[in-house]
């Protein structure tokens, strides 16, 4: 897709990305228990038995869990594997009450897959490449250390233990930051569309390990190194960017990339060691004895397919047969949220390119000014559509529609009060308009005389006397009909 | 007046329903046998008013006409390895000691709600590891036996359910909860005379049962006879959603079915579990058990296990693989012993805590499992020990298609002396050669009395049935209950 390369003493240097995304099931309780997943609770108040791994407890799978892995795997096109089964991960830390997190090494729940990226949504025009998907496996996540709470001893707080994750590896198949950005994008575009996680980067319900190799174009693959928990598209492509480059100056003065965990410093920018490869844990993964193998029957995947929703892509296509532009068809569809909004629009009645143009100059503009998110808009899509309706049945002109939806921002009014009670219903009253032309060309004389020398031009002039005398009320239509008439 | 010692499950229960006694009758008088025979060290907790409180439960709902529960009367006595609500739990362990959930498992829940009351919690080998109880961080067991050549001599009571065999054959319960991961209920059964049943895999929730090793571990009852451990099973059984390897199946009516007429059995000889130098007495009472299963109708035929001698290496890797991660969460960092030394960080206290707070034979274990279950020597040991796991339930499988019931010796012995078996560890494994085989298939098998040795100790005949036919182990147990006229008894010495 792209030619990333980074110039080196020696010569060009190609760049190897994988990434391991780690996406947090949307679901109300945990992997393995019954406690909330909700963020931001008070910490240890979302813990049960199981997840302090009190003696004798037992792990239940949540089916919900394992529901949207399989959706997400049938959304990248993935092999579901209808045989799985669950492993222990075996370490000692003060965050993992189990000594060990359940997993899925030997049997992930799902297989290859791929997903499609272009380096830019927007642009039709832009090249695409397929980003192959190894695998994608359940697990539990760990709680949270807390460091701040005490001079000399360290807090934990389990809320987060045992809620359940995705992790989703791709194939070494990314060669640039952008291409890393893009994909990111992509996937966490479709978690959103499938509903399998809010992508939520700042909450860390999206996180990402990547994995980053350099080598001579074309040449054997180099060692790599895994930078750990980035939490922002930004930040991840920095910090490839960052060890792509720290790997090149270290191999051209003479040094070797050592294979080591690393972490990301955003302050800096800068990667840095975390553990090398000689200090890794032996994890001693075994099946999970607990636990009984995940077999999925028909009526399962079934029900599966059958609640997937429309994807980005078929979306995009279906907004162009229905005579959007490219353009508009990508922005759309970029985020989940925006096309549902756009279809609320279509399902109140609002023809598709009315929509989409409103959608994209007029709400845009005003989230944008407010600082505020889609989802936060004070106007929903059936406010929206009253006032879009208004302008369709000629009730207000687009520009009347424009003050009005101002008015609506600021005082969430519905539109045809507003159209009502501020009396700006567009006039179709052609006696009216013609007086106030009779008015305008009188005290006009010399510009009628040059107009109707050949100046054309001077036409929007009158156009734009005749809306204020109007007060902007009148139907710009008419006021072009009855123009053209008097002017000759 | 009734000596209540002396009375099983089905007496007691039934004598109270029939108002012939109280529960708190039996409550006290073996509240109070307990608190007589501490010599024997078979309780860590004593809790005899939860025993009395359960007993007026019962004699308040009779007086009131109320339908009593399978176990209504019964004071049993808990293996301590399962976790009881507002009572220390301690898996007979350091790490443990002073641990009181606040949760009740649910085997023993379902016995409360049976009507069962609790005399106390009972010692067993630390986290169910050992064939001797004397793994205990509160000592050890001691056997109400002796031999007869009276050398005095402390006798093991088996393991782990050491607390719960000695307790029964002491008369201080009808009863008590065992839990058997290779073993560990069938016999310390044998080496005390009593009955015991292991069900199939599943029947009974591990939930709120400190685990050893969860592919294995299974609670059973421990009995004087047959008929009170159908009763008990049938209360500890059935479907629990918290334990995701509970067989969601109907528990049946064991007690109500039992049959001790066994035409049409066909009843197996495994040939590999006639170990060259077998005992003597041993294979006198296998001898005798074939005998009278005969005599019950049964047909007797000569099987095959080719895989046996395999299935004591394999249970050797898979238990200790599966207890060194189960035995991860005693970190020392929520709840039970924490021993942080000045200065120390995170690893020395995972480190100290887990020095101090595992005994010998648990650390052996754990070191086990780790290495088993290590980076290029996971497939050498742990894939192949599944490898044989899944080639000795295939032994089994096969075998059906002849028999319809094994039987063999529990043990290859009767009871040893404290202390004779702890300097070699193998030897101590050993004892565990024929009860494991059953546990790796997850098949039902029981052990009940066949008789005693020259030394004048219990031994125990074992039956292994089909999966989920606990009906046909029980009916040859009793086959065998009604026919060895086994009544020899400990002297009460203590």
């Amino acid at each position: 897709m792209s030619e990333y390369r980074i110039q080196g003493n020696t010569g060009e240097w190609e760049v190897v990305i994988g990434l391991e995304v780690h996406a947090q099931i949307t679901s109300e309780s945990k992997l393995f228990s019954g406690s909330s997943t909700g963020f931001g609770a008070e910490p240890n108040s979302h813990v049960s038995l199981v997840d302090a791994a009190m003696p004798g407890m037992l792990p239940v799978p949540n089916r919900e869990c394992l529901r949207q892995a399989v959706r997400t795997g049938m959304a990248i096109n993935a092999q579901i594997n209808r045989w799985s089964r669950f492993d222990r991960k075996n370490y000692f830390y003060a965050d993992l009450p189990q000594g060990y997190q359940i997993s899925q090494l030997y049997h992930p729940i799902v297989g290859e897959g791929a997903i499609e990226v272009t380096l830019n949504e927007k642009d039709p025009d832009s090249p695409t490449k397929k980003i192959g998907i190894e695998r994608i496996h359940v697990e539990q996540d760990a709680g949270k250390l807390m460091h701040d709470q005490h001079p000399t001893m360290s807090f934990v707080d389990l809320n987060r233990s045992g809620v359940a994750l995705m992790e989703i590896v791709s194939r070494p198949d990314i060669s640039s930051p952008q291409e890393a950005g893009a994909y990111l994008k992509k996937l966490r575009s479709i978690l959103r569309y499938v509903g399998s996680c809010d992508g939520n980067m700042e909450q860390g319900s999206m996180r990402a390990d990547v994995n980053v190799s350099v080598r001579k174009p074309g040449g054997e693959l180099g060692t790599r190194t895994e930078t750990k928990n980035v939490n922002s598209i930004r930040f991840m492509m920095q910090a490839i960017e960052y060890e792509a480059q720290r790997q090149v100056d270290l191999i051209e003065s003479g040094g070797a990339v050592v294979q080591e965990t690393r972490l990301f410093d955003p302050n800096k920018m800068e990667t840095r060691s975390m553990r090398s490869k000689e200090d890794a844990h032996d994890y001693r993964y075994f099946p999970d004895p607990d636990l009984l193998p995940v077999e999925l029957d028909d009526a399962f995947l079934e029900e599966c397919r059958a609640s997937l929703p429309e994807l980005p892509d078929a979306k995009r296509a279906r907004y162009e047969a229905l005579g959007l532009t490219a353009y508009n068809a990508a922005v759309l569809t970029a985020e989940a949220e925006t096309a549902f909004w756009f279809e609320d629009l279509l399902a109140e009645g609002v023809d598709a390119k009315q929509a989409s143009n409103w959608l994209m100059s007029e709400l845009f503009g005003a989230l944008n000014k407010l600082g505020k998110t889609l989802d936060e808009s004070p106007v929903n899509p059936k406010q929206a559509a009253e006032l879009l309706g208004l302008v369709a049945d000629g009730t207000i002109s687009g520009s009347i529609a424009k003050q009005v939806f101002e008015i609506m921002l600021e005082t969430g009014q519905g539109a045809s009060a507003i159209v009502e009670e501020k009396g700006l219903k567009q006039t179709n009253d052609t006696g009216a308009i013609e007086a106030e032309i009779a008015k305008i060309m009188a005290a006009n004389e010399d510009k009628v005389a040059e107009y109707r020398s050949g100046k054309d031009k001077l036409f929007g002039f009158f156009v734009g006397q005749t809306m204020k005398a109007m007060q902007g009320k009148a139907n710009p239509q008419i006021i072009n009909d009855l123009l053209k008439k008097a002017l000759g | 007046m009734t000596d209540f010692s002396r009375l099983g499950v089905a007496a007691i229960r039934d004598g109270v329903a029939n108002g012939e006694f109280k529960a708190v009758e039996v409550a006290e008088a073996l509240n109070a046998r307990v608190a007589a025979a501490k010599a024997l060290n078979a309780f860590i907790v004593e809790t005899p008013e939860m025993a009395v409180a359960a007993a007026q439960a019962v004699d308040a709902d009779r007086a009131a006409g109320k339908p009593l529960g399978k176990m209504a009367g019964v004071p049993i006595g808990m293996k301590d390895l399962f976790c009881t609500e507002g009572v220390q739990t301690t898996a007979a362990s350091h790490m443990l000691e002073g641990f009181v959930p606040t949760y009740e498992s649910t085997v023993s829940a379902n016995l409360w709600k049976a009507g069962a009351g609790m005399l106390g919690k009972l010692n067993l080998d630390q986290f169910a590891m050992g064939s001797s109880n004397e793994t205990s961080y509160f000592g050890n067991v001691i056997s109400p036996w002796r031999r007869n050549n009276g050398d005095n001599a402390a006798l093991a009571p088996g393991g782990s359910s050491g607390g719960s065999s000695s307790a029964i054959a002491a008369r201080l319960c009808p009863a008590a909860t065992g839990t058997d991961t290779g073993g560990s209920i069938r016999q310390p059964a044998a080496f005390v005379g009593i009955s015991g049943i292991k069900p199939t895999y599943g029947r009974c929730s591990r939930w709120g049962v400190v685990a050893f090793a969860s592919s294995l571990d299974q609670a059973g009852p421990m009995a004087r006879d047959v008929r009170d451990c159908a009763i008990m099973l049938e209360a500890m059984a059935g479907f629990d959603p918290k334990d995701s390897t509970s067989l969601d199946l109907p528990v049946p009516a064991w007690e109500a079915a039992l049959n001790s007429d066994l035409k049409g059995k066909r009843i197996g000889i495994p040939r590999e579990y006639r170990l060259d130098g077998i005992d003597e007495d041993i294979a006198k009472m296998w001898d005798n058990g074939i005998a009278w299963l005969k005599d019950a109708g049964a047909e007797i035929v000569d099987i095959s296990l080719p895989h046996t001698k395999y299935a004591l290496p394999a249970y050797y890797i898979i238990a200790p693989a599966e207890a060194s991660s189960n035995l991860a969460r005693y970190d020392g960092v929520r709840f039970g012993l924490r021993d942080l030394p000045e200065g120390a960080g995170l690893q020395d206290m995972y480190a100290a805590t887990r020095a101090a707070g595992f005994g010998e034979e648990v650390r052996r274990r754990i070191m086990i499992g780790t290495y088993v279950l290590s980076a290029g020597f996971y497939d050498a040991y742990y894939t192949q020990a599944q490898k044989v796991r899944a080639l000795i339930a295939r032994d089994f499988e096969n075998a059906w298609a002849s028999c319809d019931l094994i039987l063999a010796p529990t043990a290859p012995s009767a009871a040893f002396g404290l202390g004779e078996k702890n300097a070699d560890p193998l030897s101590m494994y050993l004892n565990d050669v024929f009860a494991v085989p059953a546990s790796l298939a997850g098949l039902p098998a029981m052990s009940v009395p066949g008789g005693l040795d020259k030394q004048g100790l219990p031994l125990g005949l074992q039956i292994i049935g089909k999966a989920l036919d606990e009906q046909a182990v029980l009916n040859a147990g009793l086959a065998i209950e009604q026919r060895s006229g086994f009544t020899a008894e400990a002297g009460e010495w203590w």
